[in-house]
Order: structure tokens, then C-alpha cells, then sequence
């Protein structure tokens, strides 16, 4: 029995020392991308964020043009994909709810969710990045093909199957009676859509947004493969540029010298906090959203 | 089976409901006269609610719902109807209470306008909402606070909230589903006051699983059981002299 | 109250003609909108099989690759790379992945179960590239070059939220009784939890861990710098060490025409793999029958 006592008691502590681990991976991570941003911290301040210039050769980093990069990106992307990302929660969560086109709508944005980002980077370098270049060049605009517009359209689709799963969680957390309360008034089911389910769920798409956001600021290989990596500070979006995931993805492993690794390094930590940052308000939303939902 | 001379406000023929294959209601007759409490009871699962669910056409919705038969009300077949005009005439208060928690209470009254996108002017919404308040016994009570949120209300006042909200649609017929089945016995019997009210302008089907409630409200009382109707008549005769055997081993308390 | 007008309002036949027009109007709108997201998937896939499938052959599988400007040659180096360093990751983050779920469906209102839980949403946000200078920094940098392992560590960071989510919401589900019941045996605390509870909500824990691994099996960004590739066959995780993202994003985004055929094949076998492993969760969860749900 005392052997039995003890396993118990071991079994308790492994369990306990997992969750400590577990808890400790990003702290630790957030540590590590610290101390190794500190060199590039000391060398130029705040200024590294502001400054347009990033040159290796001088060695002079500033993160400006990959700030700009990622939240052009990330945003046009957000509004390109907020259209298409509603409807099909729209059409999962309400309108169709049987039948054919929403099992079609369904299995696709499950494999859409499924395809790996190195995928559609390619598919986007070889029919996209073309595509766009012939629109370019009809268009009389210097024809580089790879753009900000086109790591756009593809973080679009890569986050279409996120966003609308996150909006449908959202929609569907909304009690079926006050639903049903509308129909009973005489609504179709468009003012039942309009009038009751997307006021109720407002906050909720707010934070689906937020979330589809921060995948989208660290969405790297499909951005890298069709943003054309040029470090200049683009002033359209036909224009080639580099977000910070990209930009580490491209100059990671030649980075030599140890305030150009630093300087890298300083980009991840900054992509981390603010993915950390937008993750941790949109679950937060999300959870009130959850306990408001449920009981009234 | 009494079937009433007068010519009826609503009435079912052979009304059959299905859930994909499993049929819930079975060649169900009956007809509700003009002013009347109607009350439906049966044991659980016995169809209840999904009778009251095809009067005004929300059975259909429920994944898998379909019916059969046809239900008139004022002689013209509801299935003619669109849906909203259906339930424009055929008002629905739920069994837990469903403020809607965007709206205020003054907005949830209306709520039915609001939704329907009908424009309406401000002083005949104002007329509305103390109309339909006053019915639904609420007015005194929250005329003073209408601005606030309708999920600040207690579960009484939320449910008379309900039932102004459905009376303001001007309807022929309220379905009450188990309107006191989440209230406690206070707030019960304020609802049931006001249900025996509330036949001077409109008629009522409700349902319930209390038989001292539908002793207590209805004029009519319906029996159902396994989705047949048993039973139907004056409730007055139905509790002393029913009818039908399985009648009396319900309301005797041996099933159910 | 002027009760004539309101029914005149409320029973305008117009303006309900026109709701209802409104109504399917939105829905014809709504459902075109929505099916569009078909378009982008039909062409990924069907450029994907129309190209992928004229390269894959049995070389494909079984040679190396070729240098440039010769015809022929393979990916069997990264196929079985991507093999190692997934399931050398799975090997490392499923048994704290599980045990932290446990943890969290054991003690759900400790306070270290709220960090977890916070820890463990900070993690699933995370970029991956960030991942992989974390992976970097704790082990390339201490090894002083590139491995197959330090990839695993990487992706089996990305693991661990996926699967502990998985293991955390499936024992949730499953019924205090049962429990209880073992409990009430004279059964110790530990052999509840592994003998009964565990093996109940296998069903959704190796679910999860399928599912994970499909997401990790696609990931590029954080083996750029880890495992970093390689043109030979190499069996040894403490070596850099080839997989199939990698080698479609070296070939990908080369000049070749030649190498854009052994990516498109690369491809279509990743996403075949990807989808299969997809598809055995399924198959997994639906045969087994009972259980959680």
C-alpha cells in the first residue's frame, strides 16, 4: 500500500512539474528573444523602429520598411478576406445549415485550413506573381509581379478557414432562443441575421478579427515565397517589400555578424509581443463573449 | 370529442409533424374559438410543443421539422400564408424567458417593428409600448426605466416583457409554451393572472405540464399523449368527468 | 391607440413582398460570396495534381536529387527527413502535451492550471518563425550547428498547445462518475486517471495528436535555421537534415524549371500526406465508436 501511496503522490508531482514546464516555454521564450535583442537594443534604441534603412553591409538596421510591410499586409489581407470570412460563417452557422452548398462550403474551407503555408506560396509565386504581373504591365505600372498586393490576396485566403470558424464559434454561441424569439416576431431570416445575430455577436467578430489578425502578422513562408524581399520602403502596393517574418525567414542564416543576428532577432521579439498581445485581448473577448452567451 | 358549432378562429385538420422520419403528431383535429384560454397537456414528449410550433410555423424551421395537414385561422389555410404574416397574427412567448440582451426594454416591446425594419412614428411607438405594457401587466412597473437593458428585469418581468413584446404585434393568437416552467411560484402565478386577463384581447394556446394551471387559466383543455390528441373539451368537464381513460390516469397522477 | 393604421402597416403586402425579396436576395448574395471560397482551393489542387503528378514516379520516391542541369532524381532524402523530424517532434512534446492537459483537467481552477491555460494560448498564437529562433537559440547555438533536432524541438513547441488543448477538452468531457466509480473501488488516484480516464478519452487525445501532426508535418519557417536541409540522405537527427517543405521552398523559389517540377511533385505529396493523416483522424474517431462525445 505505502508503494501504491507513493506512485500517487509521484504521478501528482509529474503532473504539477508538466504544468509548470509548460507554463514556463513562452517566458522562457520571451527571455531568450530579449537577451539576444539586446545588443541590437543598445546600438540603436528606439530609433531601430523608426529608421527606413536596412543595411547589412554598413550595418545599419531599421525596421521600418518590415513594420510597414507586415501591417500593410496583414490588414489589406484582413479586409480582402472579412467579406468572404462572414458570408461563410453566415452560411455554417445559419443559413444553410443542411444541404449541398454548405457541405461544399464547409469541406473547403476545411481543406483550405489544411494546406500548408509553403503551398500556397508556391502556387502564389507560379500562377499568382504571374497573373499579377500581366495586370501590371496592361496597367502601365512597373511589372515586378511579386508585391505587397500579392503576399495580400494570399494571407487573404490563408486566413479565410481561420477567421470564419472564429465567427462561426462566435455565432453560434448566441442562445437559440433569442433566435427563435425573432422568428417568432415575423423576421426572415436576413433581419434575424441583421437585427439579432450580428449585433449579439459584434464583440465576438471583433476578436475574430483580432485573431485572424495575429496570424496574419506572423504568417511567414507563403508571405516570404511572393513578396518580392526587398528591403526599401515600398510607396505602393505593386510594390515589392518584406515583412518581418519574412525578412528573418530570408536573412536568418546569412546574418553574420552579431548585431545583424541581434537585429533579426529584435523583429521576432517584436512580432511576439504583439501577436502575444492581439491573441491574449481576442481570447479575452472571446471568453467574456462566452460567459455573457451562455448565462444570461 | 366535442367539436364546437361556433365558427372557429382556428382550426387543424388532420395536422401530422414529423423530425425527419419519426412522426411527432398524429392526424391531430381540433379548433379554437374566438376569446378563449386553451390549455394543451400531456406528459413530456407527448407533441405538445410542437403542435403549438406548427400553428405558427416554427416546426418547419428545426432541422428535420415537416408537416402535414392543414391549419386555418379565420378560415384561410396558413400554409398560403407567407411566414411572416403567419406570425405577424400567431404571436410566441418561449418557455424560459428571451429578452433580446442588445435592446432596451423599451426597444425589446417594439422589437418585432425594429426587426421587421417597419417604420413607425415616435408617438404611436410610444402608444405601443405603454399599450402592450399595460396589457402584459408590466407598465407600472418599468415605466421609469425603459431605457435600461431588458436582461436587467427579473425572470418574471423578463417573461411579461416577452408577452408585451408579442402582444404589441397585434396578434389574433399568443402560443404560450410552458410560460412559468423557469419562474418561481410567485412570478408563476402573477403570469397566470394575467393570462386569464389577457383572453378579453386575444386568444391563447398554452402549453403545459401543470394540471392545477391548466384547471386554474383555461376555458378549453386538450389532452394529448404520444402525439395523439386524446381528449378535448371544456376544462371544467374534462377534470370531472373525463372522457377518455388515459385522461383520468393522467390526471390522476398515474403517469407522466 | 390607432389600431387601423397599425394594421394597415403591419399588413402592407408590399412591403412584405419586399422583405421577402430582401431575404432571398442576401441569401443569394451570401451563399455566392461564401461559395467563392471553392475557387482558390480547386485551383491550388488542380495545379497541384496537374503538375505534381507527372513528377512523382518511383525515382521520385527513392532517388536523391540531382545536381542541376541533370534530368531526373528524387526527394527520398527529404521525405524521409520530414518522416524523422515530425515524428522525433512528436516523440518529444505529445508526453507533456498530455500530461498538461491532465494537469488541466484535474485541477481546472488552480492557479497554475489559469497560467497553463494562459501559457498555453500565448504558444498557439506564437509566429512560427519566432519558434524557430527560439529552437535556434536553445539548441543550434549550444550544438554549434544546424540538426534534424533542433527542428523537432522547434515543431514540437508548436505541438504542445494542439495537443494539450486536444487531451484538456476531451477528459473534460468525460463523465465524473466514472471516475468516481473507479475511485470508490479503492482504486489509487494515478491508476484512475491512466487506467480509466485516459483510456477513455484516447479517441480524442490521438485525435488531437493527428491533427497536430498534419499542421507540423507543412511547417517551413522554423526548420529554415534548425534542420536547415540538406542534399544528402541523412538518417542521423544530430545532423542538418532535408524535408519536404524545405525542399519545396529551396525549389520553389529557385530559377529552374526542372527544380519547379520536383517541387510540384514535393508538393502534391505533402498535401497528400497532410490530407491522409487528416483523413485517418477521421476514419479513427468515427470507427471507434462510444467514447466522449
Amino acid at each position: 500500500m505505502n508503494k501504491e501511496i507513493f506512485s500517487e503522490k509521484a504521478f501528482k508531482l509529474i503532473l504539477k512539474g508538466t504544468g509548470i514546464v509548460i507554463f514556463m516555454i513562452p517566458a522562457l521564450l520571451l527571455v531568450t528573444l530579449i537577451v539576444q535583442s539586446v545588443p541590437a537594443v543598445r546600438a540603436y534604441g528606439a530609433g531601430f523602429i523608426f529608421r527606413q534603412t536596412w543595411d547589412p553591409v554598413r550595418e545599419i538596421y531599421g525596421a521600418l520598411p518590415f513594420l510597414a510591410g507586415t501591417l500593410v499586409t496583414s490588414f489589406l489581407a484582413l479586409i480582402l478576406a472579412f467579406p468572404f470570412s462572414f458570408s461563410v460563417a453566415l452560411i455554417l452557422s445559419e443559413y444553410l445549415k443542411e444541404g449541398t452548398a454548405a457541405a461544399i462550403v464547409k469541406s473547403a474551407v476545411e481543406l483550405l485550413a489544411g494546406i500548408p503555408s509553403v503551398i500556397y506560396g508556391f502556387w502564389g509565386l507560379l500562377v499568382l506573381v504571374p497573373l499579377i504581373r500581366k495586370l501590371e504591365l496592361a496597367a502601365g505600372i512597373p511589372p515586378y509581379g511579386v508585391s505587397i498586393l500579392a503576399a495580400s490576396i494570399i494571407l487573404a485566403i490563408m486566413i479565410i478557414p481561420y477567421a470564419s470558424t472564429i465567427a462561426r464559434e462566435v455565432m453560434s454561441m448566441i442562445p437559440p432562443d433569442i433566435k427563435e424569439a425573432a422568428y417568432s416576431l415575423g423576421g426572415t431570416h436576413w433581419e434575424v441575421q441583421r437585427k439579432v445575430v450580428i449585433p449579439t455577436s459584434y464583440s465576438g467578430i471583433f476578436a475574430g478579427v483580432l485573431l485572424a489578425l495575429g496570424r496574419a502578422l506572423g504568417e511567414t513562408m507563403a508571405v516570404t515565397m511572393v513578396i518580392g524581399n526587398t528591403n526599401k520602403l515600398f510607396s505602393n502596393i505593386f510594390e515589392p517589400g518584406n515583412t518581418m517574418a519574412s525578412v528573418i525567414a530570408n536573412e536568418f542564416t546569412e546574418a553574420v555578424s552579431d548585431l545583424y543576428l541581434s537585429s533579426l532577432i529584435e523583429l521576432g521579439l517584436l512580432l511576439f509581443i504583439v501577436t502575444a498581445l492581439i491573441n491574449f485581448i481576442g481570447r479575452l473577448i472571446i471568453k467574456r463573449f462566452e460567459v455573457k452567451g451562455a448565462g444570461e | 370529442m366535442s367539436i364546437k358549432t361556433e365558427k372557429p378562429l382556428l382550426q387543424l385538420n388532420n395536422l401530422s409533424a414529423y423530425f425527419h422520419d419519426k412522426r411527432i403528431l398524429k392526424d391531430v383535429n381540433f379548433s379554437v374559438e374566438n376569446s378563449k384560454v386553451v390549455s394543451i397537456m400531456g406528459p413530456s414528449g407527448c407533441g405538445k410543443t410542437t403542435l403549438i410550433r406548427c400553428v405558427n410555423r416554427m416546426h418547419e424551421m428545426s432541422p428535420g421539422g415537416t408537416a402535414a395537414g392543414s391549419i386555418l385561422l379565420d378560415g384561410e389555410d396558413l400554409n398560403q400564408l407567407n411566414t411572416i404574416t403567419v406570425r405577424r397574427k400567431i404571436g410566441m412567448v418561449f418557455q424560459r424567458p428571451n429578452p433580446f440582451p442588445t435592446m432596451t426594454i423599451y426597444e425589446n416591446v417594439i422589437a418585432g417593428y425594429l426587426l421587421n425594419g417597419i417604420k413607425i412614428p415616435k408617438k404611436l411607438s410610444l402608444e405601443i409600448v405603454e399599450d402592450s405594457l399595460s396589457k402584459a401587466a408590466l407598465w407600472d412597473e418599468v415605466k421609469d426605466s425603459l431605457n435600461k437593458k431588458g436582461t436587467y428585469l427579473s425572470g418574471g418581468q423578463q417573461q411579461r416583457l416577452c408577452i408585451a413584446r408579442a402582444l404589441a404585434m397585434n396578434p389574433e393568437i399568443l402560443l404560450l409554451d410552458e410560460p412559468t416552467s423557469a419562474l418561481d411560484p410567485k412570478a408563476t402565478s402573477r403570469i397566470e393572472e394575467l393570462v386569464v386577463q389577457l383572453k378579453k384581447n386575444v386568444t391563447i394556446l398554452m402549453v403545459t405540464h401543470n394540471i392545477a394551471q391548466a384547471a386554474r387559466v383555461s376555458d378549453d383543455t386538450a389532452f394529448m399523449y404520444l402525439g395523439e390528441l386524446v381528449e378535448y373539451g371544456s376544462t371544467k368537464e374534462m377534470f370531472t368527468v373525463p372522457k377518455d381513460k388515459r385522461t383520468e390516469e393522467y390526471l390522476t397522477g398515474k403517469f407522466g | 391607440m390607432d389600431t387601423v393604421y397599425l394594421k394597415r402597416i403591419l399588413e402592407d403586402e408590399k412591403a412584405i413582398r419586399q422583405r421577402i425579396l430582401k431575404n432571398n436576395l442576401s441569401g443569394v448574395i451570401i451563399t455566392f460570396i461564401s461559395s467563392l471560397v471553392v475557387v482558390p482551393l480547386v485551383l491550388i489542387l488542380a495545379y497541384l495534381l496537374i503538375n505534381g503528378i507527372s513528377s512523382i514516379n518511383f525515382d521520385f520516391i527513392t532517388q536523391l536529387p540531382k545536381p542541376v542541369g541533370e534530368a531526373g532524381g528524387g526527394i527520398v532524402n527529404a521525405i524521409a527527413g520530414s518522416a524523422i523530424i515530425v515524428f522525433l517532434a512528436l516523440v518529444l512534446s505529445v508526453p507533456p502535451a498530455v500530461f498538461g492537459g491532465i494537469y488541466l483537467s484535474e485541477y481546472p481552477d488552480s492557479k497554475l492550471s489559469a497560467l497553463v491555460r494562459f501559457s498555453n494560448e500565448i504558444l498557439q498564437g506564437t509566429p512560427s518563425i519566432v519558434i524557430g529562433i527560439f529552437a535556434w537559440v536553445l539548441v543550434v547555438v549550444p550544438m554549434g550547428h544546424f540538426s534534424a533536432f533542433s527542428g523537432s524541438v522547434a515543431l514540437g513547441i508548436m505541438l504542445i498547445p494542439i495537443v494539450l488543448k486536444a487531451t484538456e477538452e476531451t477528459l473534460k468531457r468525460i463523465p465524473p462518475e466514472l471516475r468516481e466509480a473507479a475511485a470508490s473501488m479503492g482504486v489509487p488516484y494515478h491508476r484512475v486517471i491512466l487506467k480509466v480516464v485516459v483510456p477513455t478519452g484516447l479517441k480524442g487525445i490521438v485525435n488531437g495528436i493527428l491533427l497536430g501532426a498534419t499542421r507540423i508535418s507543412g511547417e517551413t519557417a522554423p526548420l529554415l535555421f534548425t534542420a536547415f536541409g540538406s542534399p544528402f540522405m541523412n538518417l542521423h537527427a544530430g545532423k542538418p537534415m532535408s524535408s519536404l517543405p524545405l525542399v519545396i521552398y529551396n525549389y520553389a523559389t529557385s530559377p529552374y524549371d526542372e527544380w519547379h517540377k520536383l517541387a510540384w511533385g514535393a508538393s502534391l505529396l505533402l498535401i497528400l500526406a497532410v490530407f491522409g493523416i487528416n483523413m485517418l483522424a477521421r476514419i479513427f474517431v468515427s470507427k471507434q465508436g462510444g467514447g466522449t462525445q
